[in-house]
């Protein structure tokens, strides 16, 4: 068994003529948390649905616990699947059921255990998130952090090796990100998972992951430790790090020459 | 002028081509829903749900027009028929109206309206908040948890609406014929009972109304399934729901009744 439960080797990935990764090298160790950090649009995303088989890489493959996502079968996917969970940028809680049968889902879904039981395992999980006294009510009904809770309560609820973070702090006040932090490595450390935060709140996550990988232009240009990237003296490390507006990473879009676009309407 | 020329070629090649990845798109989601047919009988609870959703939810909308309908039918049906003597026939023509095409067809224009819409928005607001994604995620087939259940309340809905709808529109002509026009009420029932075939006008009906409801269904899930995940996406889809249905209804109205007229 190999020490890595996710390895992405060589990975490129595009679409509509554009190439969102060129060649993209990671490792997940077994129980350890680790941020995929980048601006936005720099396809952190994407590499999590290329993890979970929604999408299919050009070149390159990603292997789940030694088997190739892209080459399993529509049955192999889903058993790959069952080892993952995945916590949806806003939680994707299904409006139509209570926060009780949210979590509930999966584990009606994959197993055949008596009411009884499903109500405790429930239970547990919505403990374990600090929401079981909110267990009656519909998801219109939470707050954006207790949403992202009960969602993830629902991508634990049946122990998952893999636990996957789309931008979990999107939109969340500090008391909500600091719980979401918390939870995040606790919930890790006591299933004995390994996960996945791709997110770009820098001091949040440098104060609970285990490893970092920063992506940007489609390539990974850094990796480390949050203590070795915070004292990281690569200019494109530094601006991400300290929130500079302006450095690699240009403030503006490419665009033609300013003085001659804007002299250009008084030509006519 | 030859740019122009290019571009409009251009523009009619790109529609072509999405039209045809369209209709292959949506053959392929009808293909799994039977793929998934057993496994969504295997969750009754849901396909009863969904019947609730799309058929009773849509019962008050059918009964008050198919009653209007039939009164309407009593009236202009009264009006022809009197001028040669045979305004006995009004059951009869009321009857035959609703049985062979106005129950059927208005019933499916009802359902695209109602159900098909509500179908559309709600799986195209399922897929922009990324609940099929998550669904997925969790190794549950949205195709089996989502559309199957919705497609076989359709198909089930839409011919007990339709007979509901005749039966409504028959008591409609019956109350502008009877009690108000003052024709008699034996010659209406009698008249009415003499004339419908079950197999020529019932039965042709029935299999009318089957076919508009996998057609109504099947339209309005492909659509919600299909559509970009942003409010302008979503708007468009169930614009298009409407739209598609309408036209599919009608046209396969008429190639259906000439099959069973010529039978």
């Amino acid at each position: 068994m190999s020490d890595n439960i996710v390895e992405i080797d060589n990975l490129s990935f595009g679409y509509k003529g554009r190439l969102l990764h060129k060649g993209i090298n990671m490792v997940f160790p077994r129980g350890k948390v680790v941020a995929i950090m980048g601006g936005s649009g720099s396809g952190k995303t994407t590499l999590l649905r290329l993890i979970g088989g929604q999408l299919k890489p050009n070149v390159g493959e990603v292997r789940v616990d030694g088997d190739v996502v892209h080459e399993q079968s529509r049955d192999g996917l889903y058993q790959l699947r069952r080892k993952m969970g995945m916590l949806f940028q806003f939680g994707a809680l299904f409006t139509d059921l209570s926060v009780f049968e949210n979590v509930a889902f999966p584990i009606r879904e994959h197993t055949n255990l008596p009411e009884s039981m499903v109500r405790d395992f429930v239970m547990l999980k919505l403990n374990a998130v600090g929401l079981r006294g909110a267990h009656n009510l519909m998801p219109t009904e939470l707050s954006g952090g207790m949403a992202r809770r009960v969602a993830l309560a629902r991508a634990v609820a049946l122990d998952p090796q893999i636990i996957m973070y789309d931008e979990p702090f999107a939109g969340l006040d500090p008391i909500s990100m600091g719980v979401v932090c918390n939870l995040i490595r606790s919930l890790n450390d006591a299933l004995g998972a390994t996960s996945i935060v791709v997110t770009h709140d820098v001091h949040e996550t440098f104060t609970f992951v285990d490893y970092v990988y920063f992506v940007s232009g489609g390539v990974v240009v850094a990796e480390g430790t949050p203590d070795e990237l915070r004292n990281s003296e690569m200019p494109f490390v530094h601006q991400f790090v300290h929130g500079e507006a302006d450095g690699p990473v240009p403030f503006h879009y490419p665009a033609p020459d300013y003085k001659r676009e804007m002299l250009r309407g008084h030509d006519v | 002028m030859f740019k122009g020329l290019q571009s409009t070629l251009v523009g009619l090649g790109h529609r072509a081509i999405e039209g045809v990845w369209r209709i292959g798109a949506a053959a392929r989601l009808f293909f799994y829903v039977w793929v998934y047919l057993f496994e969504s009988f295997k969750r009754p609870r849901l396909i009863v749900r969904e019947i609730f959703a799309t058929g009773v939810l849509s019962l008050l909308i059918i009964l008050v027009s198919a009653f209007f309908v039939g009164m309407v039918l009593g009236l202009q049906g009264y009006n022809t028929l009197q001028k040669y003597g045979s305004s006995e026939a009004i059951g009869v023509l009321v009857a035959l109206s609703l049985v062979r095409e106005l129950g059927p067809v208005v019933t499916a224009l009802l359902f695209a309206g109602r159900a098909g819409t509500a179908i559309t928005a709600e799986i195209g607001l399922m897929k922009a908040t990324e609940q099929l994604s998550a669904m997925e995620m969790m190794a549950v087939s949205p195709v089996a948890r989502v559309i199957a259940p919705r497609f076989w309340a359709g198909v089930i809905s839409m011919p007990i609406l339709a007979a509901l709808f005749s039966m409504v529109g028959v008591l409609g002509g019956y109350f502008v014929a009877v009690p108000i026009i003052g024709v008699d009420d034996g010659a209406f029932w009698s008249q009415m009972q003499a004339s419908v075939d079950f197999r020529d006008d019932i039965l042709n009906g029935v299999i009318k109304s089957v076919v508009f409801g996998v057609v109504c269904t099947m339209i309005a899930l492909f659509e919600g399934y299909d559509a970009p995940p942003t409010a302008e996406g979503v708007s468009r889809a169930t614009t298009r729901t409407v739209v598609n249905s309408s036209l599919a209804v009608l046209a396969l109205d008429f190639i259906l009744t000439s099959f069973m007229i010529s039978v």
